[in-house]
């Protein structure tokens, strides 16, 4: 992508080092599925960076997409429903010099785990949260999900879902993160771009894809989308201008925007825990060795 | 032996912790033992609340059952407390505020009508001054020397240095020199005894442990009675080198300690009965993971909301349970502060060693009071060990790896060659899935079985490794106390009295609620002649688990679910109609 949304790609210096690669666990999605556009975009987004494999924490819920930590080489945790992100901020915060990535759908980002997700961007945490947004449940077979659109009929709303969806790059921008895009899993190329971004980016990186559910969602499917999604990179979007951003990410109907919403510069939790200004806490001494006068206080 | 109480009580806002916990560090510093017991509501101000700082020449375990000294800031103390005045006793009160008739007063209790008001009108207008000239007094009657008590004030100040110090000494003196001229000190007056000893809250003692267990990373969600966890440990993060982070919610807390130990960190998080049980499903995953965690429940009293500054032990039950499934666990249940600073360092290790969560039972009792321990009980030369404990040898990394002890090498992220998935959902020895397209299958039902049986393995060296049941008391007793946790102070203070009464009883008590060696338990009960059993619940948790696990039944309890603690005279009188007649 040859404009100023995302950061140009660091050329790899010194002896070649380990690079990230698919595992021996085969993904087990649907024939057709977009999440498979993200693990590859994931993979190539990782090796342009050419971070060492040991150094990639991958960390998901549950749900399809959560399953996407077994499909790469990377470390991984595959936890629970909704919590992948107050993980993925442990592991940030216990050893900083990880690049972290959070993968997960609609339903466990912006469902359960809502507050979560509100929260880690509000921090401004240094990691990559990749949602693969299909706007239904699919691994409990169809129901509806936090995006999912007005009147879709659904297992669970067979006479059509009667709440407003929720956007998640506008509940991103109220929330704070620091770089917001989205992608769609019918352009790997542009997707992949976005991830470069997001890891490269200094601060909280989020990133959106539509990802159709090939079984269980007939409405948002790869046809529904590349006949709505425009490249905001093509469009004059200035991502540093938030009220534009703003504007883009109500649009919807027609015209669909993908790429770089926003993206602005704050100091990352990291950046401001003083801990951790002695480096990453996993390297740091403990015990009380040496604090041993922290007993006068009790006298 | 010597056996004091001084008791201040009035509305919360009135600063009456500050008064307590002025009067307990001079006990301290005299080298006398201490419990403060803090008793307050769930407001910020106004409603009752009163502090006791008990001392004795013994180390008291409880608050005991009575008091000698009560220092009323309002007429409602009075008529809550006068009943608890020892014989030869004194309430302290201003004549200014209110009246003490002589015919409120229990036989040999005498009223000391001083003017607190009048002593801090010579500096100020802040009627708040007026608490250091009955402190003072109060002071005074406990023998408590003039200068120590201006040194424990000074100290509580701070580098806040000024006029305002200088005003609480003087209306401090003004009380202490009124109350000697006017009838002298209390009949149990302290005098000098030998080195200072620490005060710690059991909450203090549970940070402090953590830290000197190596603990890098705590996350929690403010809850009473574990928040001066966090407290504690927000105030020392630096000096310490320890990221102290407020999570959102108690999910995002345990969450965020498991993440922070996975990543290489002994990580920690602290809660009550309400934030604990949002934390359920996270100690499944860091079960099925088997990442080390240390969770600490400071129980009061329930359900839902419940009495939110009051304690109980009512949460036994959901600590054994919780969580979908079976997974190795332990519950440690200190009793006094300078068990919870071991406790901790315990927990901490059993969690590093068996990589599973450990669970740190404490209540109110023991979390919020202030309770002195000497020095030489609070080691800090623990050893921290690395927890870089493989490396690749160019094989096959298996993170789950079948082992005899059902523990497998654990790689931390950022090693190279050792790369794994952590899952939640059931998985092979590499970690991988066997929950979706393998399951059912012949081969993965079998492994499946072998997965289980390698985590579930590890409960029989967490047994091992873990405090065995411990007796107190002489060997041969007409009543053992059976209990877990905070309440064993109170027996502890019990069988003292029971003592000096001529009946021989013992304690046999849990350092380790869960897992019980049944055998073993069993053996230990067979020891005993008649035992009682005594809980802070309703239903008698404990005794159902030791009546499951081994098949004893503890038919005689003492139950209490007041929300308040035992009182040893409440213990007493239940023994007493335990004990065999004749015994």
């Amino acid at each position: 992508m040859a404009d100023s949304a995302v950061h140009s790609t660091p050329v790899p210096t010194g002896p070649a080092l380990p690079m990230i690669g698919k595992s021996d666990t085969k993904p087990t999605w649907c024939p057709g599925c977009g999440d498979f556009s993200v693990v590859a975009a994931i993979e190539s987004a990782v090796k342009r960076l050419a971070i060492p494999v040991h150094n990639v924490v991958i960390v998901s819920g549950i749900g399809c997409s959560s399953n996407l930590p077994h499909f790469l080489s990377s470390y991984g945790y595959h936890g629970i429903h909704g919590r992948s992100l107050p993980v993925a901020e442990g592991i940030r915060w216990a050893n900083h010099g990880l690049t972290v990535i959070g993968t997960g759908g609609d339903g466990d980002g912006f469902g359960i785990g809502a507050g979560h997700f509100v929260h880690a961007m509000r921090r401004n945490v240094d990691l990559t949260y990749v949602t693969m947004d299909n706007q239904i449940y699919g691994l409990t077979t169809g129901q509806a999900s936090p995006t999912s659109t007005m009147g879709q009929k659904t297992k669970s709303t067979p006479t059509g879902v009667i709440e407003h969806p929720i956007e998640p790059v506008s509940l991103a921008l109220a929330s704070g993160a620091t770089y917001i895009a989205r992608g769609f899993s019918g352009d790997v190329k542009h997707l992949t771009d976005l991830i470069v971004g997001g890891i490269q980016h200094h601060g909280f990186s989020f990133v959106d894809v539509f990802s159709p559910c090939v079984t269980y969602n007939k409405i948002n499917t790869f046809d529904f989308f590349r006949q709505r999604v425009y490249k905001l990179e093509s469009a004059g979007h200035d991502p540093s201008d938030i009220v534009a951003a703003w504007q883009r990410s109500l649009e919807w109907g027609d015209k669909i925007p993908i790429g770089l919403f926003y993206r602005t510069e704050r100091p990352t939790y990291e950046d401001l825990e003083e801990v951790l200004s002695a480096g990453p806490l996993v390297h740091q001494s403990a015990g009380l060795k040496g604090h041993e006068n922290v007993l006068d206080e009790f006298v | 032996m010597t056996d004091l109480a001084v008791r201040a009580g009035g509305q919360a806002g009135d600063g009456i912790a500050s008064i307590g916990e002025t009067i307990s560090r001079c006990f301290s510093r005299m080298g006398w033992h201490v419990f403060g017991l803090n008793a307050y509501q769930s407001v910020i101000r106004g409603g009752h609340v009163w502090y006791q700082a008990r001392t004795s020449d013994v180390r008291p375990y409880s608050q005991g059952d009575g008091a000698d000294i009560l220092y009323a800031l309002d007429k409602q103390t009075v008529a809550v407390h006068a009943a608890s005045l020892r014989r030869g006793g004194t309430i302290v009160y201003d004549p200014e505020k209110f009246a003490v008739p002589e015919s409120d007063l229990p036989a040999g209790v005498r009223a000391l009508g001083v003017p607190t008001l009048e002593f801090a009108r010579k500096y100020t207008s802040q009627s708040i001054l007026q608490n250091a000239a009955g402190m003072g007094a109060s002071a005074a009657l406990a023998g408590i020397p003039l200068d120590l008590l201006h040194e424990v004030l000074r100290d509580s100040f701070g580098k806040k240095a000024g006029e305002i110090v200088d005003w609480n000494l003087g209306a401090s003196t003004s009380g202490y020199e009124f109350a000697l001229s006017h009838g002298g000190v209390n009949d149990h007056a302290v005098s000098k005894g030998g080195a200072p000893k620490l005060l710690m809250t059991g909450n203090s003692a549970i940070a402090l442990g953590a830290a000197a267990a190596g603990l890098k990373f705590l996350a929690q969600y403010p809850m009473t009675p574990a928040s001066t966890v966090m407290h504690w440990l927000a105030a020392h993060s630096q000096s310490l080198g320890i990221v102290v982070k407020q999570a959102e919610d108690e999910l995002a807390a345990i969450h965020m300690a498991i993440g922070a130990s996975y990543g290489g960190v002994r990580a920690m998080t602290a809660t009550s009965g309400g934030g604990f049980s949002l934390m359920v499903e996270a100690l499944g995953m860091a079960g099925m993971t088997e990442t080390p965690v240390v969770v600490v429940e400071s129980q009061r009293s329930g359900p839902s909301t419940g009495l939110p500054t009051k304690t109980e032990q009512g949460d036994l039950n959901l600590m054994l349970g919780a969580g979908q499934g079976e997974f190795p666990r332990a519950i440690l249940a200190p009793s006094h502060p300078a068990e919870a600073y071991r406790a901790t360092i315990k927990a901490f290790q059993l969690a590093e060693e068996w990589q599973t969560p450990i669970l740190l039972a404490s209540d109110l009792h023991l979390s919020e009071n202030t309770m002195s321990v000497d020095r030489e009980e609070i080691p800090t030369d623990i050893v921290v060990p690395s927890l870089f404990t493989v490396e690749s040898n160019g094989h096959e990394y298996k993170r789950y790896q079948y082992t005899e002890s059902g523990v497998s090498p654990r790689a931390i992220p950022g090693q190279p060659g050792l790369q794994f998935v952590a899952g939640s959902d059931e998985h092979d020895e590499k970690g991988h899935l066997v929950s979706d397209i393998k399951s059912g299958l012949p081969i993965w039902v079998t492994e499946r079985v072998h997965m289980m049986d390698k985590r579930m393995r590890k409960l029989q060296g967490i047994v091992a490794a873990a405090d065995p049941p411990a007796w107190e008391g002489p060997a041969d007793a007409d009543l053992t106390f059976v209990a877990w946790g905070s309440t064993i102070g109170a027996i502890r203070d019990a069988m003292v009295m029971l003592t000096a009464q001529g009946k021989k009883t013992n304690l046999l008590h849990f350092p380790t609620v869960y897992p019980l060696d049944a055998d073993r338990v069993r053996a230990e009960f067979a020891k005993a002649h008649q035992t009682l059993l005594i809980e802070a619940n309703y239903s008698g948790q404990f005794g159902h688990l030791v009546r499951a696990e081994t098949g004893v039944h503890l038919s005689e309890r003492l139950l209490k679910y007041d929300g308040e603690p035992f009182y040893p005279h409440e213990i007493v009188a239940r023994a007493l109609e335990v004990i065999p007649h004749g015994g």
